[in-house]
């Protein structure tokens, strides 16, 4: 580990108990049995495996059933660093009978990716997390602030809950026009979808208001939906709410049908990978780009007015980098920029450590603050700090607000956090 | 067998993200763009409604006039666990005032058979609060508001309401009756957004012409003015350092008579 830490100890739950008695004198002790220590013959195959059956039996949740209990998984698993998780527990606890559509653990996966890689038998809980909450949410089961998300999704079309209406409210700070396709619908080459954070999070607007200047200054032709966006939802449905995505991805669909363009560019990952791996299995096809992939090689077109002199880290969104494969385009990105010198963390690339933003992780920081340790992104910041870096990058809308209050919260204030296209953005028209 | 039917009218009300504007007149919002949500009271009466579904098992009807985005709120009450949901068309565009409201939900009422009649205490709108009482007169049955939490028995419901200075009372009333709710026992259940879909896609709403008289004695009401709150003194932003916030925080409160120097 190369940042030290603490695990949050396991709960050890007493559920045997032996009363000896002395045959001398007769006293009777109370010997509390933990589980490994048998005073009496037991059956230790007389767990249910009704469980494991009901989350194998799911569309999606079939791998359960493959694993052969190597735990490869457990010591990749973001959340198994600051508490006691990992795939391969979640299955053993399956295996004993433990209803985990009940269970808290149910909702602490971030969907990173990371035990998928290493996994021999290919279980994966990108593909179970999903199908086993959405049957605990069919149920009427979930975190309460996970259901406030939901309901705000489905009713304001955005995570936020934010007045749709003001979806385009950032475009007025971004001293270039920005051209809405509701009001001007000749056909474009670029959609950019800004999606929930990127519209309306005030250091999100930052980052979308950055983007417009470059795009515009090298030459980029596009435009957005307005009002007209809705978000594409994809941490809804791998938390849970897949009926949610099906129903924003009708109007999707139907909004993006008026339009004529050749590709979509997103700044949002979660997103990206929406349109990129979800919307085909529907039969939606569309040709789609994260911002890094659409700039990447157009970066020779900047013209440098300044620099960014720093020492910069950078860490892989896990729904670009391990979901989709792509590291080197903000890589490409970042090295272009005068002055930045990237350093890279120890956890980085395929093995990038997860912010604890995905899977609905984004929503749920109180319901998982009694069951971690530390946040997955205050453990990250820490590794970002380590590299004696002055700014950790990011290309990811949830990141920002994420590890600056993590930067503030362990004591690393002299960490800048920053969007790409923020750096990108200083260098090219430094104020 | 059925044990009882209960009706819940439901209201859509202006969602509060919006930025709400006049109308040129003054006379009502400007509704034309303004998206419209289930009066959040509503969603009290019908979780109360489902809870005693589920515990002595009884028939939920929702009832809605064509409001802007009602499907939806029907839709929802549907996937909810509501039986049946009906929607009264015909009764004009604008805003109804609640003596209007009940008017017509007293006559297409009493073509119904219903053991209680469980409704918001009040709407987000206009803060009015008359509904069930206004109803229960109509009606000629008893009716309690502010409620907290409803008990059936046989031939009567025992009802706790929730009163001025932390009082609780519980009182037992005859059904029929009519009840504006404050707070179901438990927070309005979550509808998945698949089964809203699923019921969508059913199309299980009854559509109803409205009684068409909505008329009657006056309300006693006449809207003379709308507007928004005007704005009343300004927050003072005190700066300095800590000896002079303290100082002018004393100088403050010794002004309004609170600490005497």
């Amino acid at each position: 580990m190369p940042v030290g830490g603490r695990k949050q100890p396991p709960v050890a739950t007493e559920l045997e108990n032996a009363t000896v008695t002395s045959s001398l004198s007769g006293r009777e002790w109370e010997l509390p049995g933990m589980w490994n220590r048998m005073f009496e013959s037991r059956v230790l195959s007389g767990y249910t495996t009704s469980e494991l059956a009901r989350i194998s039996s799911l569309p999606g949740g079939e791998s359960i059933e493959w694993c052969y209990g190597c735990g490869k998984c457990v010591p990749v698993c973001p959340v198994d660093l600051v508490g006691e998780y990992g795939p391969r527990k979640l299955h053993r606890k399956a295996q004993t009978g433990v209803n985990l559509l009940g269970d808290a653990d149910l909702w602490m996966c971030t969907t990173c990716g990371n035990c998928l890689r290493v996994c021999p038998k290919e279980v994966d809980m990108i593909q179970i997390m999903p199908a086993a909450r959405e049957a605990a949410v069919t149920d009427g089961i979930m975190p309460p602030e996970l259901q406030d998300v939901f309901e705000k999704t489905f009713r304001q079309s955005n995570c936020l809950g934010e007045n749709p209406r003001r979806r385009h409210a950032w475009t007025k700070g971004a001293g270039v026009p920005v051209r809405i396709l509701a009001s001007d619908p000749r056909p474009v080459d670029v959609l950019f979808y800004v999606e929930d954070y990127w519209s309306y999070h005030p250091r999100g607007q930052q980052a979308a208001q950055a983007f417009a200047r470059i795009a515009d200054a090298v030459g980029v032709d596009w435009a957005i939906l307005g009002a007209e966006e809705k978000t594409l939802g994809d941490s809804q449905r791998t938390a849970g709410e897949k009926g949610l995505f099906e129903a924003l991805m009708e109007d999707v669909v139907a909004t993006l049908g008026k339009y004529t363009f050749n590709r979509i560019v997103t700044p949002d990952p979660h997103g990206f990978n929406a349109l990129r791996k979800v919307y085909p299995t529907y039969g939606h096809n569309f040709d789609v780009l994260h911002y890094t992939q659409l700039l990447a090689p157009l970066i020779d077109r900047a013209e440098w007015a300044g620099s960014v002199e720093a020492k910069v880290t950078f860490h892989d969104p896990c729904y670009l980098g391990r979901h989709n494969g792509e590291y080197d385009a903000p890589r490409r990105l970042l090295a272009s920029i005068p002055g930045v010198e990237l350093v890279e963390m120890s956890r980085c690339r395929e093995n990038g450590y997860c912010c604890g933003g995905g899977g609905g992780g984004m929503w749920l920081d109180g319901f998982n603050s009694d069951r971690v340790t530390e946040r997955l992104s205050e453990r990250r910041v820490k590794e970002a700090a380590e590299t004696g870096a002055d700014i950790l990058a990011v290309c990811c809308p949830y990141e920002v607000s994420r590890f600056e209050d993590a930067a503030k919260s362990t004591g690393n204030e002299h960490l800048k956090v920053l969007d790409i296209v923020e750096l990108i953005d200083a260098a090219m028209f430094p104020r | 067998m059925i044990a009882m039917r209960i009706v819940v009218p439901v209201k859509q009300v202006p969602d509060l993200v919006e930025e709400l504007e006049l109308n040129s007149e003054g006379s009502d919002i400007d509704r034309e763009f303004v998206k419209f949500v289930a009066n959040e009271w509503d969603e009290q009466a019908l979780e109360e409604a489902l809870l005693i579904k589920e515990a002595v098992g009884a028939q939920v009807s929702v009832v809605a006039f064509d409001e802007p985005d009602v499907d939806q709120t029907l839709y929802t009450a549907l996937a909810r666990g509501a039986d049946d949901a009906v929607k009264l068309t015909g009764a004009g565009d604008g805003w109804l005032s609640t003596a209007e409201r009940s008017r017509l939900l007293a006559q297409w009422l009493s073509g119904q058979s219903y053991d209680m009649v469980i409704t918001g205490v009040q709407a987000s709108d206009d803060l009015d609060g008359q509904l069930a009482g206004t109803l229960g007169g109509l009606l000629g049955v008893p009716h309690a508001s502010v409620v907290v939490g409803v008990e059936p028995g046989s031939g009567s419901v025992t009802v706790t309401q929730e009163l001025a200075g932390g009082t609780v009372v519980r009182t037992e009333i005859a059904t029929p009756c009519v009840l504006g709710m404050q707070t179901a026992r438990q927070a309005p259940r979550y509808a998945p957004i698949s089964r809203i879909r699923q019921a969508m896609s059913a199309g299980g709403l009854e559509s109803v012409e409205a009684p068409g008289d909505a008329t009657g004695p006056a309300d006693g009401v006449e809207l003379l003015r709308l507007y928004p709150p005007e704005k009343a003194g300004r927050a003072e932003m005190i700066s300095g350092d800590a000896p002079a916030v303290a100082e002018r925080i004393v100088e403050i409160l010794a002004s309004k008579g609170l600490v005497k120097l």
